[in-house]
């Protein structure tokens, strides 16, 4: 896809049930605007995403994907970010490796009272995928497309 | 190899072990597998020298299913492996008789063509050689022992078994790279030269499943790869994405479970250097989670099973 002006990038955030997606509720409510380009997906708990999911934003079209959840120490289950936190660290220094530049994978810890913070994360995040352009790396690894 | 063979028949004959899991000599001399020896007579095929680089702890899994023990040969390296197996509950440590034997790096057929030796039709050398014979097309060539090895040898993880019941050879210290410096080499290129890279090396890849089926670590009794839709074995149906990404995915399954065996990538027919993918792994959760090695031990928690509150960010690790 030949990068315009107009081009909008596909964002993929996974939000958690319990503080991310209340903090975008919150967000919504005390109108901030942020980027429509941004898809939220709502998971129970940042440890719910498997790496795979990731991966799979990505093939499908996906510009750049964001994972937010509960401060550590908030989970709601106690200590399933902090394992998120692991796998999301190992998982996005292997993409950069493969050559997906870290400008496009980003976790965030948002809580349910921080809609402004929810706000700013995704303007700026929405804001440096559309300075990388379109990814198309991780669909053409192996040459398939 | 005599005292092995030996020794195995020994077991064999008092009864102590019911089977003896090792390598057997193939049509050529670098064509040497792994076998499950039942009897006193078969283990005449027995074999063990520098083309024995196959790692036999995942055999031990199939073994654990059989009647009695099973006396098997490990190197230091696969050792390692042996205990994350043990650790992760997949093999049964009562019903293994582990002999610990010597390694000296073992050889790599591919890697002999080189500096102008071609058409190579078989190579062999005596045992204390430092030197491997390579009988070629167009007569006989020499090639320093070393210059051959196995890349996971130039990185060897020393000469102690971490587990076993009795040790017989000596092993000598093979190490002369550093572990990390291509995934640091790797790693200090642009996004572009990376992609480029891995594209380069990954779209040799035929999907044979391969380095899926000889890796210890992927011992899953049912495996994401594996087609549902037929209940056939392996490639018969992929999705696209699988295709993509099967060599990510691959990684980080393993992934803090990975001892670096290395068998991926001597198994890979095209040649990817699959080990890249696990030593980044390795690489990073040496620096943010302090040095591990999977299967040295039987208690130390894994590092993706295991957090401490004040872990990096992510993004932290990277460039």
């Amino acid at each position: 896809m030949p990068v315009t002006e107009n081009w909008k990038p596909t964002i993929v955030a996974f939000c958690c049930n319990w503080c991310s997606y209340a903090g975008a509720d919150l967000a919504g409510s005390s109108r901030l605007a942020y980027p429509a380009d941004v898809k939220i997906i709502k998971v129970p708990c940042s440890c719910r995403v498997n790496p795979m999911f990731i991966l799979r934003a990505f093939e499908k079209g996906a510009d750049g994907v964001i994972l937010c959840g509960c401060h550590p120490g908030d989970c709601h289950y106690s200590t399933g970010n902090y394992y998120a936190r692991r796998r999301m660290t190992l998982l996005f220094s292997m993409l950069d490796y493969l050559g997906v530049e870290d400008g496009r994978t980003r976790v965030e810890w948002v809580s349910a009272a921080e809609g402004v913070k929810f706000s700013e994360t995704m303007n700026s995040f929405v804001e440096k995928v559309r300075g990388l352009g379109p990814n198309v790396r991780l669909g053409d690894l192996r040459c398939r497309n | 190899m005599q005292e092995l063979m030996e020794r195995a028949k020994e077991l064999l004959a008092s009864g102590e072990v019911a089977r003896v899991l090792g390598w057997k000599k193939g049509e050529n001399d670098w064509d040497v597998e792994p076998r499950f020896f039942e009897s006193v007579d078969s283990l005449q095929d027995f074999v063990y020298d520098g083309f024995c680089g196959a790692n036999l702890s995942k055999y031990m899994i199939e073994a654990g299913k059989k009647e009695g023990k099973t006396l098997v040969f490990l190197k230091p390296c696969d050792s390692y492996s042996y205990n994350q197996l043990l650790r992760e509950h997949r093999v049964d440590r009562e019903k293994a008789y582990i002999i610990g034997v010597g390694c000296k790096g073992k050889l790599s057929i591919s890697k002999i063509p080189f500096d102008g030796i071609v058409s190579v039709q078989g190579a062999s050398y005596p045992d204390v050689s430092e030197n491997l014979t390579v009988q070629t097309l167009y007569g006989t060539q020499t090639v320093a022992y070393k210059d051959a090895m196995l890349e996971r040898c130039h990185v060897c993880k020393g000469k102690e078994h971490v587990v076993y019941d009795e040790l017989l050879g000596e092993s000598t210290d093979t190490v002369d790279a550093d572990r990390f410096a291509e995934v640091q080499r790797i790693e200090a290129m642009s996004p572009e030269e990376k992609f480029a890279f891995f594209q380069k090396e990954l779209s040799k890849c035929i999907r044979c499943n391969a380095c899926r089926n000889v890796c210890p670590a992927c011992s899953c009794r049912k495996c994401v790869f594996d087609s549902t839709a037929f209940n056939s074995d392996q490639k018969a149906n992929t999705t696209s994405f699988e295709e993509k990404m099967f060599h990510i995915i691959r990684a980080f399954h393993v992934a803090g479970r990975c001892t670096d065996c290395g068998e991926c990538s001597r198994v890979c027919p095209q040649g990817i250097p699959l080990h890249l993918f696990n030593r980044k792994f390795i690489k990073d959760i040496n620096n943010l989670y302090g040095a591990y090695q999977a299967g040295s031990d039987l208690e130390t928690k894994a590092p993706l099973t295991n957090f401490t509150l004040d872990d990096a960010e992510p993004g932290v690790g990277r460039g």
